[in-house]
């Protein structure tokens, strides 16, 4: 980008990478995986096996004919135990296939490199891996690869941002496996045909940058962007604005402005995935927090229930309060230590009382540091008094359908004000016209 | 996994950390900026000025609390916002003013002002400037009733014109030195504009305002007083532009939110001012200034209203 160009507003949070450098850590298999059929946006899968099948690693166990949605596979290899309903880390109660380990993780016959030499067998093999954005959206993957208008998409933009504090696993998977992403990019753009790669790096993972920098000596095509340490500059509009000086309004799609957006991960498991054929069964994650003894990067079958994860991890040091999945800026909080890892997840924070201490509400002071940090320029002060009225008008005015609940508002609010949290309830009112559709 | 170990977590909407400034931290750090000129007030006029902000900061702290328990509301002294009200009222009256008129002033400010448009950030008006110029026009003399400064008064003069009164009478005024350090006569709080400027920079310095109202403020009043042949210092140090502009105007509640907002705000304060010290019956204009520009703030706010990044100018429905 030129450096004429202006930076979108944010917030600088504590970083409170605890665990940056820690290597990513193979999780003991668990005993048995709880794998939900929905973990995408889009339709729901449904079961292919039945209870007492025998399954491999990387096996199908759940598909649909539906076009937006990733096939599930086996993350471990053993029998079906049970297909249950069961309440999932996505909020809602799901079909869930319990897999028993045999902890032999004998490969599914069907995980073989996959044959491409085209852009239609891209697609279909990316549909196989059961790919989905990793960054957490878990928008099917072949779907975003395939936009409307092919012909005016020319930029692959990776997301190595990693802007929401705690988090490290992205960091360390770039450190580790760059000529793997690398890879990963070269191969995206070539059966897509975009003519420029751009990875976006806050300027906190020097050695990240630098590893890249050395990698892309001989590719004029790819290119490093050094993004200032500011949150939320992993969100996919301000990405794409900081890496191409295009803004992504509302309503529209990173194609509409001739871009393709991913996760590091996610290039890097479908590298993996042309590569090998393994599908994707197992997810990279942070896990820390101020309740948990011993914080690490491991790396987790999809299904594992949190409890294995912190037990992995020494366990808790104190009485959990509030358990994250993702990080403390947009991660959801669970109810219970009982759920499982799902495709979507790259964090399971853990922390006490004080930390999930709610403060109390003030009156609103009209000091206007949630307009200065909103990165989209909304003003969420008026948002918020405009929902309190039920104003429609007021808010389509103030464009309420514009937020992507970064959350930056609401950390900056010294009236403690839900304002990200109230934005949502808006759009809501916004979209269904006053509750009236 | 179907015996959760912990249940119960709290859940609640992301973020799920906040930023450590709160509201009765960012009116703290407003105490701590109006501390410089608290000294300076001492300094200039005597332990008179501290019993008076005392007095003040009492009553607005009683008032505060007795309307909320009256009105059955929660109660809300703890953000100390009824606090600053009380030491900025304070430095806006003459340093012997008889305290049962500064209690009146307090119960306008808190009560009638704040309390009764719903509390803090309701308010239409700056309870503090409001609380001013009601005590102004009802008691016009105790309130021009200026004390010299200590070191200045002599057996047979106590009291004094300000230099913004001696002005308007085209007399000589005090030099721009003695007006910048303040040991001139006037409101308690709003003589020493290095004391107030040293608060100014403070609050800059801990992001609790943006410089764009001052500097506007203060900016046009100079170039006003360049325009009309007279001293730009002397019209900036004088009366209460200093204090107007660093504690005053810049009250969140009653100025615009967004900067084009803030400079029309402050040019806005600026102009008023000049144009009532210099064309009008009263010597000062600051407080009358900020009023009227504190009613026209909800209209400075809608039509300065940011435009959605991305969408073009006019695009918007």
């Amino acid at each position: 980008m030129s450096s004429v160009q202006k930076h979108l507003k944010g917030i600088h949070v504590d970083h409170c990478k605890n665990t940056a450098g820690m290597p990513i850590v193979p999780i003991p298999v668990p005993e048995k995986v709880y794998i939900p059929m929905s973990q995408h946006i889009g339709a729901p899968c449904q079961p292919t096996v039945a209870v007492g099948d025998h399954v491999k690693v990387g096996q199908v166990i759940g598909d649909n004919e539906a076009p937006m949605c990733a096939p599930i596979h086996a993350s471990v290899s053993g029998d079906v135990a049970a297909i249950e309903k069961r309440m999932t880390a996505m909020g809602r109660v799901d079909t869930v296939i319990v897999i028993a380990s045999d902890g032999k993780q004998e490969p599914a016959e069907t995980v073989v490199p996959p044959v491409v030499t085209n852009k239609e067998e891209f697609l279909k093999a990316v549909r196989a891996s059961g790919m989905v954005g990793l960054g957490g959206a878990a928008f099917p993957t072949h779907i975003k690869y395939n936009p409307r208008n092919p012909e005016s998409v020319d930029t692959l933009v990776v997301n190595g941002a990693e802007c929401e504090p705690y988090i490290t696993v992205d960091h360390q998977t770039m450190v580790e496996s760059a000529q793997e992403i690398m890879d990963g990019m070269k191969h995206i753009m070539h059966f897509l045909n975009l003519k420029k790669g751009i990875i976006g790096i806050e300027t906190n993972k020097p050695d990240a940058i630098a590893k890249f920098k050395e990698l892309f000596a001989g590719s004029p095509e790819l290119e490093v962007n050094e993004l200032q340490q500011q949150y939320p500059q992993g969100a996919e509009r301000v990405l794409i604005y900081e890496s191409t000086g295009k803004h992504l309004i509302a309503g529209k799609l990173p194609a509409d402005v001739g871009v393709i957006i991913s996760n590091v991960s996610t290039v890097l498991k479908i590298e993996q995935f042309l590569k090998t054929g393994m599908p994707l069964i197992s997810k990279s994650l942070t896990v820390d927090g101020n309740v948990i003894k011993d914080p690490k990067n491991i790396e987790v079958p999809i299904g594992t229930p949190i409890s294995d994860i912190v037990e992995f991890c020494g366990g808790y040091t104190g009485e959990p309060k509030k358990i994250l999945m993702g990080g403390p800026m947009m991660g959801k909080a669970l109810p219970n230590d009982d759920a499982a890892i799902i495709k979507g997840n790259n964090a399971i924070l853990a922390f006490d009382g004080a930390f999930a201490q709610i403060n109390p509400e003030t009156a609103c002071i009209n000091c206007g540091r949630c307009v200065r940090a909103c990165p989209m320029n909304l003003m969420p002060t008026a948002i918020h008094k405009a929902y309190e009225h039920k104003d429609l008008e007021a808010l389509k005015k103030y464009h309420a359908t514009s937020c992507m609940e970064c959350g930056c508002c609401t950390y900056v609010c010294p009236a403690r004000k839900q304002l990200s949290f109230i934005n949502k309830l808006a759009k809501t009112f916004v979209m269904t016209e006053g509750g009236k559709k | 996994m179907s015996e959760a170990k912990h249940k119960n977590l709290i859940v609640s909407s992301a973020p799920h950390v906040v930023s450590p400034v709160n509201t009765s931290r960012i009116m703290l750090d407003v105490i701590i900026a109006l501390i410089p000129a608290m000294i300076m007030a001492v300094y200039v006029f005597g332990m008179r000025a501290l019993l008076l902000t005392a007095v003040c900061v009492a009553a607005c702290v009683f008032f505060e609390y007795a309307t909320r328990k009256i009105l059955n509301r929660s109660q809300t002294i703890g953000d100390l916002s009824a606090v600053v009200t009380g030491v900025i009222l304070s430095f806006n009256l003459p340093a012997t003013l008889p305290l049962w008129m500064a209690v009146v002033g307090c119960f306008v400010a808190i009560v009638l002002v704040k309390q009764l448009f719903g509390g803090l950030g309701q308010n239409f008006a700056n309870p503090a400037i409001a609380g001013r110029i009601v005590l102004f026009v009802s008691f016009a003399t105790a309130m021009t009733t200026w004390p010299l400064p200590q070191a200045q008064q002599t057996a047979d003069a106590m009291t004094g014109a300000t230099p913004l009164g001696l002005f308007a009478k085209g007399l000589e005024v005090p030099s721009n030195a003695t007006m910048f350090f303040g040991t001139i006569g006037g409101s308690m709080g709003e003589v020493s504009a290095l004391a107030l400027l040293i608060g100014g920079v403070y609050l800059v310095i801990k992001k609790v305002i943006e410089p764009t109202i001052p500097v506007c403020f203060i900016g046009t009043v100079a170039v006003m007083a360049l325009l009309t042949g007279n001293d730009p210092i002397f019209h900036v140090c004088a009366g209460g532009v200093m204090l107007g502009a660093i504690f005053m105007a810049t009250d969140y509640v009653t100025s615009p939110i967004t900067t084009k907002g803030k400079v029309i705000f402050g040019i806005g304060c600026g102009l008023l001012t000049m144009v009532i010290r210099l064309y009008a019956s009263y010597p000062e204009g600051v407080s009358f200034a900020i009023l009227i520009m504190n009613i026209l703030t909800p209209h400075i706010d809608d039509l300065t209203r940011l435009q959605l990044n991305g969408v073009p100018k006019g695009g918007d429905k």
